[in-house]
């Protein structure tokens, strides 16, 4: 932040305008329902935090390569997948969460180092290959895979409900997937601030051209994002999964997640991505309770009022 | 700056590559300089009609004539009208540089209100007018969706039009599927028919791919002769180099859009073939794996040319129907994405870069050409 | 001059080669070409194979051979789509000049190919496995012929035994679309008339798999939950239910708790025992007639499901139809396929699971099963049959005319809220 904080009148009338309607939707909600209200305000918090871990990945990918990785999904499913079989072999979950970090992270080197690396530049053609690695990706997981459904066995602490105030049980996974998303976000940002790598990627962001002017060496750093990013999708797959569960289609629905939650939040940015999960994730689950029909096409609805005012996302860089 | 002057402007660098901004997308068209006496416009049209041109054209009128209704119909007429619609795609991502994934979306939308505004199944929704009145204002809707869907994207990046459109278009099908009022949801409608003209049904196999080969056509001529007027030589230019046509006085965003609304023209025409030759419109129409097959048909016949997009539908549609017959039947995905891999890794500009290299391999005569490099 | 040769000779190569492989040969007709349709796309990818095992052990049971000819299968898949579904069938009887047709799976794959059937009047039409109430009560096609009941006769019966269970209040939740339109249908048409209220209905978008809002909204009267959800949709919900400390008992639908969603990778949870349900058939019927479909199922295909699904069974079904159909008239198909198409309207075997035969407007009518989930000796989990209904009709078991003023199932329709 620079300088002082002063709200100019259209940035006030703009809060005034989204915030008003929800201040009064808040006002009728609370006496109406409250357990309904603050659960939904919960799970929306919680499922907002589910699209977080998926989208940073996808955030950081696009953000400093200008690379849209719409493979970003079939890694979530790849990650899930690896990280059931782990899980079961060896009975920890946690074991399963690491796995499926790594073999994500693992396929995601391989795409930047064998793939993209040869066709710097070229953003629409690295587009057009992640779309058709990820119709083959899917194929090939639905060929090895199956069809099933697979359902993880976390440990029993963080199975279960808990009570809380107000509302009387509460999922305990769904807490825990908060703390972990808000504890990966800070981890993510403490990276970016504080480590050189994270210097460079924030660099990189920025100017691509100046960063490899510097010296630096770009494409180990390219390497050491997508890995990352594509890792983080896989962690978001064991954990997603865990909650959900995994089948053939998943990979489609956390994709188009990740999609609309960059582009409300901004690319580049994990301070978008989790503002844009909150906003996503919110609207899904309040739409889901209070009107049904149409809560699939709210969160669209939100990407596009964003765009309509912010093009480049709601933390974006201006142009 | 008068279209004349541009062109001569143009004309004047002929041999100096233009600075592209990424190597997949067509080159300009450089425009000879010809100290040109009044030529007629037979003469003209003469110099540039090839003899391939004719063959083809005398194969595709009468290739129903030879072929079984079959072919003429779900070969024939659904590669025509789904070639219309990746047309629009080539249109606006080869020439404009903006690769939108909601041509099929848009091309829906205009099936969608012609059953709406016409006769279907669903009498509760359908008004019944009738059907030139229902095409007409399905065409007009479909074109204000496509620029409305403009506006929205082209204030942004280019990368990021994948993305919007790809999310637009899932929202739409969403819409779709669970409005009943109007879109009549999960079902759809049914029964929406082309109309009987003159005696001849057209819903018949011949008649209709007449009627597809006609729009098709038009749709073929008009982008030719679109790229080279004015509006399509600044819309290339807008590709290359914005800020270079925007210093001149353009005004990008509005040519983007425009750009987009011809485009929307082209894939409503598309959506209405479409409409009339599954007689149905549902939301599985218009659904993610659709979107993403139009952009594979464009880019597999090659975002270069228009006739790529037609050359792409025509290879779509024969795998789609026969790949169950040839291959393994399950992994039919796996082939269509193979494929598309295969050429998007090794030939990105699709079958009619791969034919360019095969020609340039087989003739004798070999030209040598200054490489044209990218700065 | 011989560059030009050149170049003229390899476009004319190719060019001919195009044109040949565009123009469509005819091919030779021996056997009797029957076209079968099933999904190996799309959400129901893996079921779909199902409905082609069924098909075949049909065929095997007949050795390869029906009314004296040989029977060969011309396999089409589609996605699930009414779109892919008309135009592989259109591939078959045009292309592929199939003289009778057996599929689709999905329900309103089933309504856009019965329209399609109508523009083929000299083709017969034998359902797969869609289960789509209006394939057959609106606007019926005369050569589309269902041997198997749809959605909503499948949970005639149900709603008794909820009721004897002592649920009278249950709370609905569903996908939000037509075939669990006819199931609620089904479950309502008796429920509601005995008694029993549905409070409310939450209708969830398709491709929801977070249902902790939905959760939220269960109200804390109810006696049980009525669940009308498919696949993983099914075991998210169950899952998420169980995370939130929900303890109600639940009636599913017929596709909540069959085998794909009691086969998941995973641990079982508990909570699912005791689930009523009901279906065309279930997994433990105790005839002779199922042990045999059952073990035959096991011994043809071992890469199968454990058991048969229920697209196996329904594909069965119709194809045994139509093989007997074309048994008794000796492979006569001339004359428009009449004395077929009588044979096919006179159908009645003993099937797997019951007995087949079909009404006047060619839908089945059939038996349903009650179910429940139950532990089996293996620690594994199935559904015992609690109760066989027999003789249900797409009337409902209503009259006639009480169930035409009905009207098709929908969101609002039946509704039996206070």
């Amino acid at each position: 932040m620079n300088g002082t904080w002063r709200l100019t009148p259209k940035q006030i009338a703009l809060w005034l305008l989204f915030g008003g309607p929800v201040v009064v939707f808040a006002a009728w909600a609370i006496p109406d329902n409250a357990p309904l209200f603050f659960k939904t305000l919960l799970n929306g918090l919680t499922l907002a935090s589910l699209y977080f871990l998926v989208a940073s990945g996808f955030t950081l990918v696009f953000g400093l390569m200008r690379n849209v990785n719409l493979a970003h999904g079939s890694l979530y499913l790849f990650g899930a997948y690896v990280g059931w079989f782990v899980g079961e072999h060896t009975g920890s979950w946690v074991l399963a969460v690491a796995a499926g970090f790594l073999s994500a992270a693992v396929v995601g080197l391989l795409m930047q180092l064998l793939v993209f690396r040869f066709m710097e530049g070229q953003d629409l053609r690295q587009t057009l290959v992640t779309i058709g690695l990820s119709i083959v990706f899917a194929d090939l997981m639905l060929w090895t895979f199956g069809g099933e459904i697979y359902t993880f066995d976390p440990p029993a602490w963080i199975y279960g409900s808990t009570s809380l105030p107000v509302i009387e049980k509460f999922p305990t996974f769904r807490l825990f997937v908060l703390l972990a998303a808000m504890a990966i976000g800070v981890a993510l940002w403490c990276f970016l601030a504080k480590t050189r790598v994270g210097m460079m990627i924030r660099a990189g962001v920025d100017d691509r051209g100046m960063l490899s002017a510097s010296g630096v060496n770009v494409q180990l750093v390219f390497a050491t994002t997508f890995a990352i990013g594509a890792g983080l999708a896989g962690l978001a797959g064991v954990v997603g999964g865990t909650a959900l569960s995994i089948s053939p289609g998943e990979d489609t629905r956390y994709l188009l997640a990740s999609l609309v939650v960059v582009i409300v939040g901004g690319m580049g940015s994990v301070v978008g991505a989790a503002i844009g999960a909150l906003l996503i994730g919110l609207a899904e689950q309040f739409g889901l309770a209070y009107a049904p029909t149409y809560s699939v096409v709210f969160t669209f609805v939100i990407m596009v009022v964003a765009l309509a005012f912010k093009p480049r996302g709601l933390m974006g860089k201006a142009a | 700056m008068s279209a004349a002057r541009w062109r001569r402007a143009m004309s004047a660098s002929v041999g100096v590559s233009m600075p592209a901004r990424s190597a997949d997308v067509p080159r300009l068209v450089p425009l000879p300089v010809l100290a040109t006496p009044k030529t007629f416009w037979f003469e003209r049209i003469g110099a540039r009609v090839k003899p391939r041109h004719l063959v083809v054209l005398a194969a595709a009128l009468l290739y129903p004539f030879v072929a079984s209704p079959f072919f003429a119909y779900q070969i024939g007429a659904q590669a025509l009208a789904l070639g219309l619609i990746a047309l629009s795609l080539t249109f606006l991502g080869g020439y404009g540089g903006m690769v939108s994934l909601a041509q099929m979306t848009i091309a829906g939308f205009a099936g969608y209100l012609v059953a709406i505004f016409g006769t279907s199944s669903v009498a509760g929704v359908s008004l019944g007018w009738p059907w030139w009145l229902a095409a007409a204002f399905a065409l007009l809707g479909a074109t204000v969706l496509a620029t409305a869907i403009g506006w929205l994207s082209v204030r942004t990046e280019g990368i990021y039009t994948i993305m919007i459109t790809l999310a637009v278009g899932v929202a739409f099908f969403y819409l779709a599927q669970q409005n009943y009022t109007v879109f009549n949801g999960f079902g759809g409608f049914s029964k929406v028919a082309a109309p009987e003209l003159f005696g001849i049904d057209f819903k018949q196999p011949v008649p209709f791919y007449f009627v597809a080969l006609t729009a098709a056509l038009a749709g073929y001529f008009l982008v030719k002769h679109l790229v080279r007027a004015p509006f399509g030589i600044a819309l290339q230019g807008i590709r290359d180099n914005p800020r270079r046509m925007a210093s001149l006085g353009y005004h990008v965003t509005a040519h983007r859009v425009a750009a987009y609304a011809v485009a929307g023209f082209l894939a409503a025409v598309g959506g209405l073939l479409m409409v009339w030759y599954n007689g149905r419109i549902s939301p599985g129409t218009v659904n993610l794996a659709q979107m993403i097959a139009i952009l594979i048909i464009a880019v597999l016949g090659g975002m270069r040319h228009p006739i790529g997009a037609f050359i792409g539908a025509v290879v779509y549609v024969l795998l789609q129907n026969f790949a169950i017959d040839l291959f393994v039947r399950e992994r039919f995905n796996l082939v269509i994405g193979g494929v598309f891999l295969s050429i998007v890794l090794f030939s990105p500009d699709g079958l009619l870069g791969l034919w360019a290299k095969l020609r340039s391999s087989l003739s004798q005569t070999r030209i040598s050409q200054p490489k044209r490099r990218r700065p | 001059m011989r560059a030009m040769k050149k170049k003229v000779w390899v476009r004319s190569i190719v060019g001919m080669a195009a044109a040949t492989a565009l123009m469509g040969s005819a091919w030779a007709q021996e056997a009797l070409k029957i076209g079968l349709l099933s999904n190996l796309e799309g959400p129901f990818a893996v079921p779909g194979q199902d409905g082609y095992r069924g098909a075949e052990m049909a065929l095997k049971e007949k050795n390869g051979v029906a009314g004296g000819k040989k029977i060969e299968f011309i396999k089409l898949s589609s996605d699930a789509t009414p779109d892919k579904a008309v135009a592989m069938t259109r591939k078959a009887v045009e292309q592929d000049k199939v003289q009778v047709m057996i599929g689709p799976l999905s329900g309103d794959e089933g309504i856009a190919v019965k329209n399609y059937a109508k523009t083929q009047p000299g083709i017969t039409f034998v359902n797969g496995s869609s289960g789509a109430q209006a394939t057959t009560l609106a606007d019926p096609a005369t050569n589309f012929y269902r041997f198997n009941s749809e959605g909503a006769q499948w949970m005639v019966g149900l709603g008794e035994h909820a009721l004897s269970k002592g649920y009278k209040k249950m709370f609905l939740i569903s996908e939000d679309y037509g075939f669990p339109y006819s199931q609620v249908q089904g479950f309502m048409a008796s429920y509601c008339a005995k008694g029993g209220k549905i409070v409310d209905k939450a209708w969830v978008p398709l491709g929801t798999k977070d249902y902790a809002s939905v959760i939220a909204k269960i109200p804390k009267d109810i006696d049980a939950l009525f669940v009308v959800l498919g696949g993983s949709d099914a075991v998210n919900f169950l899952t998420q239910y169980e995370q939130t400390g929900g303890s109600k008992p639940m009636v599913g639908g017929s596709i909540t708790v069959d085998q794909t969603v009691l086969n998941f990778k995973g641990k079982r949870r508990e909570s699912l025992l005791g689930t009523a349900s009901a279906g065309p058939m279930a997994d433990s019927i105790d005839t002779p007639e199922w042990k045999k479909f059952v073990a035959d199922y096991k011994a043809q295909f071992k890469d199968g499901f454990p058991s048969p699904s229920l697209f196996a069974y329904l594909y069965y079904i119709n194809t045994k139809a139509t093989l007997n159909a074309l048994d008794a008239v000796k492979g006569d198909l001339s004359n428009g396929q009449k004395a077929f198409r009588d044979a096919l309207q006179k159908t009645d075997f003993k099937g797997p699971a019951g007995d087949i035969r079909i009404d006047a407007n060619r839908n089945g009518v059939g038996t349903t099963y009650i179910t429940e989930v139950t532990k089996a000796a293996d620690g594994s989990f199935y559904n015992k049959v609690v109760k066989a209904v027999p003789n249900i009709s797409q009337t409902l078991g209503l009259p006639e005319a009480e169930f035409k003023k009905m009207g098709l199932g929908s969101r609002d329709v039946p509704d039996c809220r206070k």
